[in-house]
């Protein structure tokens, strides 16, 4: 079955001169413990699907559900409780007078939890902080750092879907590998599925059995991990993300 | 290097009081810049930031920036007073900051904000801004840049954000540019054209640049020098095109944890770290 279901999804801002149409007839599936890639170029999108699934953006219309259900406008705290959201701008999630033991433990005391001292512990040592950062406030923590208080905020109701918005881009290689082992390793454990954004091809061809690229607000070209590491794309702007995945070509850009 | 450099940085620190005692963010470290493209590359919480943003004395206290020298072309920038460092920043040292929607004005219109930095500095008229401003939403590829011109931050896409950021720290044509993981919301189509702009003005006018990032691959290609900062201290210096070959086993540490397309793995390698890395005196990135 299908966990996530986009039908001719639309997603519009502004009126007149300033009206921007988003999002254009979005139509794709999330199987359930699948992870699916939303790939392509900045401002095509990719955020606007998932603040429209997460009930961010009032105006849209088409058709969107999950785990069956169908969406309307308002979404509720069992909502939350199945859905997380990993946000693009770690800066701005995280609410910048609460320490991150704030932030884990109310997380956790608004989905019911108990025993929050151990899991808040258990959180960070997952997503590789160790206790001296528990009561950092985020002006104290570096980028990455932020990023990885945002994960574990995400996984702290244990979710069964995770919308990850550029999870690693603010985040160094070694602890990319980190975050990306971990987030591979939930998901076998607790059967999780996967909405991801990223510019990075490698990273979705990493995580992700399918992705959909986009341009301009719509969907041009659906592809399989397999036909992203053969290199099949029928789209030019597709080929050319695929082609600068694969290997830099510093002789393209550099002349000096 | 035979030029006079536009930096000259000797034994820079950065320390902040925690509940734990001090913590050093940065220890120790010297480099120079010249006319060149710098590279600064390490893990999360190495002291990338804090050393771009030392320079700029941007510390917020209690935290204290100290160094036995910190020179832009002669002048010592610890002991100018607020009111020159101010005139410093903007005019001849730009950053373009990690958090690029925080560090806009999220009341004022994004037009307004370009148009206003580029009148402070130059004095031109409000009609000439707002060609330029324009002018510099186009060549960082923003599709509608009339739109864009009336539209807050908060509508703004994350790498719009960041696209939006360097036109204006652009706008000015400082001489050094002090860029803080600018590009890492980019596809690579945007982000090689935003590259060929910072890329135009080093060769073009002389500008210097710090380019600070996470992706190896990308710094490799675009950068002439790099600099491997671990734990506040700079452990391997090279040249750009050569990273492949660093020998530093953090560095390859680094290159090995990378995904790749072209050759699929269950799991990706992760680093393990070695203490000694953390005590081992800094090595000097000066020429
Ligand atoms: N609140 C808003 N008001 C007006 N326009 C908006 C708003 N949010 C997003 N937009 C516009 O919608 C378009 C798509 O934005 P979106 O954030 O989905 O892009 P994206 O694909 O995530 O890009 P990036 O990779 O740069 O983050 C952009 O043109 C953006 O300016
Ligand atoms: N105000 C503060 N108080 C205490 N520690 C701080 C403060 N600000 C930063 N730090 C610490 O200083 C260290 C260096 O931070 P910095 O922001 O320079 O890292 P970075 O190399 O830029 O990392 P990233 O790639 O994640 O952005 C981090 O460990 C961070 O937690
Ligand atoms: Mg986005
Ligand atoms: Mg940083």
């Amino acid at each position: 079955m299908s966990e996530l279901h986009f039908k001719d999804l639309n997603v519009w801002f502004g009126e007149g001169a300033d009206r921007v149409d988003a999002v254009k007839h979005a139509t794709f599936d999330v199987p359930s413990g699948a992870s699916f890639g939303l790939v392509g170029e900045s401002g095509s999108g990719k955020s606007t699907i998932l603040r429209a699934l997460v009930g961010l953006v009032p105006t849209w219309s088409g058709k969107m559900s999950v785990g069956g259900k169908q969406l309307g406008p308002k979404r509720t705290r069992e909502f939350f409780k199945e859905v997380q959201m990993v946000f693009q701008d770690p800066y701005a999630s995280l609410h910048p007078r609460h320490s991150v033991d704030q932030v884990l433990g109310e997380t956790l005391k608004l989905h019911g939890f108990r025993g929050i001292d151990k899991r808040i512990e258990k959180l960070l040592a997952d997503v590789g902080l160790g206790p001296a950062f528990r009561f950092r406030y985020p002006h104290q923590l570096s980028g990455g750092q932020r990023q990885r208080v945002a994960i574990a905020r995400a996984l702290a109701p244990e979710p069964t879907v995770l919308l990850l918005d550029e999870p690693t881009s603010a985040l160094d290689v070694s602890v990319q590998a980190e975050v990306l082992n971990l987030l591979a390793d939930l998901r076998e454990e607790h059967k999780l599925t996967y909405l991801m954004v990223s510019h990075d091809l490698a990273v979705v061809a990493h995580m992700c059995e399918a992705t959909a690229v986009m341009q301009n607000g719509e969907i041009v070209e659906m592809l399989s991990v397999e036909d992203m590491r053969a290199m099949r794309a029928k789209n030019p702007y597709t080929q050319h993300l695929l082609e600068s995945a694969s290997g830099y070509n510093p002789s393209a850009e550099q002349s000096a | 290097m035979s030029e006079k450099p536009l930096l000259d940085i000797k034994n820079l620190r950065v320390t902040f009081p925690t509940r734990q005692g001090e913590f050093e963010a940065v220890r120790g470290v010297s480099f120079t810049l010249g006319r060149e493209r710098l590279g600064i590359v390490g893990e999360s919480g190495s002291g990338k930031s804090m050393t771009g943003r030392a320079i700029l004395r941007l510390i917020r206290p209690p935290g204290r920036v100290e160094a036995d020298r910190l020179e832009l072309e002669g002048i010592d920038l610890l002991s100018l007073d607020e009111k020159a460092m101010q005139k410093i920043r903007g005019q001849r040292i730009s950053m373009v900051m990690q958090d690029p929607k925080f560090s806009l004005n999220p009341v004022m219109n994004i037009g307004d904000q370009i148009m206003e930095i580029y009148r402070f500095h130059t004095g031109a008229s409000k009609k000439a801004a707002y060609e330029k401003a324009t002018e510099m939403l186009e060549a960082v590829s923003i599709r509608d840049p009339e739109r864009v011109m009336r539209a807050y931050p908060h509508e703004m896409s994350g790498g719009m954000g960041q696209r939006i950021m360097i036109a204006m720290m652009l706008v000015t044509e400082p001489e050094i540019l002090i860029a803080d993981e600018p590009t890492s919301a980019l596809d690579v189509s945007v982000q090689t054209q935003v590259l060929s702009i910072i890329d135009r003005l080093v060769r073009e006018r002389g500008m210097g640049l710090i380019f600070i990032s996470h992706d190896l691959n990308l710094v490799s290609a675009f950068c002439d020098r790099i600099l491997i900062m671990y734990a506040g201290r700079i452990v391997e210096v090279c040249e750009a095109a050569r990273l492949n070959e660093a020998t530093h086993p953090y560095t390859r540490g680094l290159l090995g944890s990378l995904p790749r397309l072209d050759e699929p793995r269950k799991r990706l390698s992760v680093l393990q770290r070695d203490a000694d890395w953390r005590e081992t005196e800094s090595v000097s990135g000066r020429q």
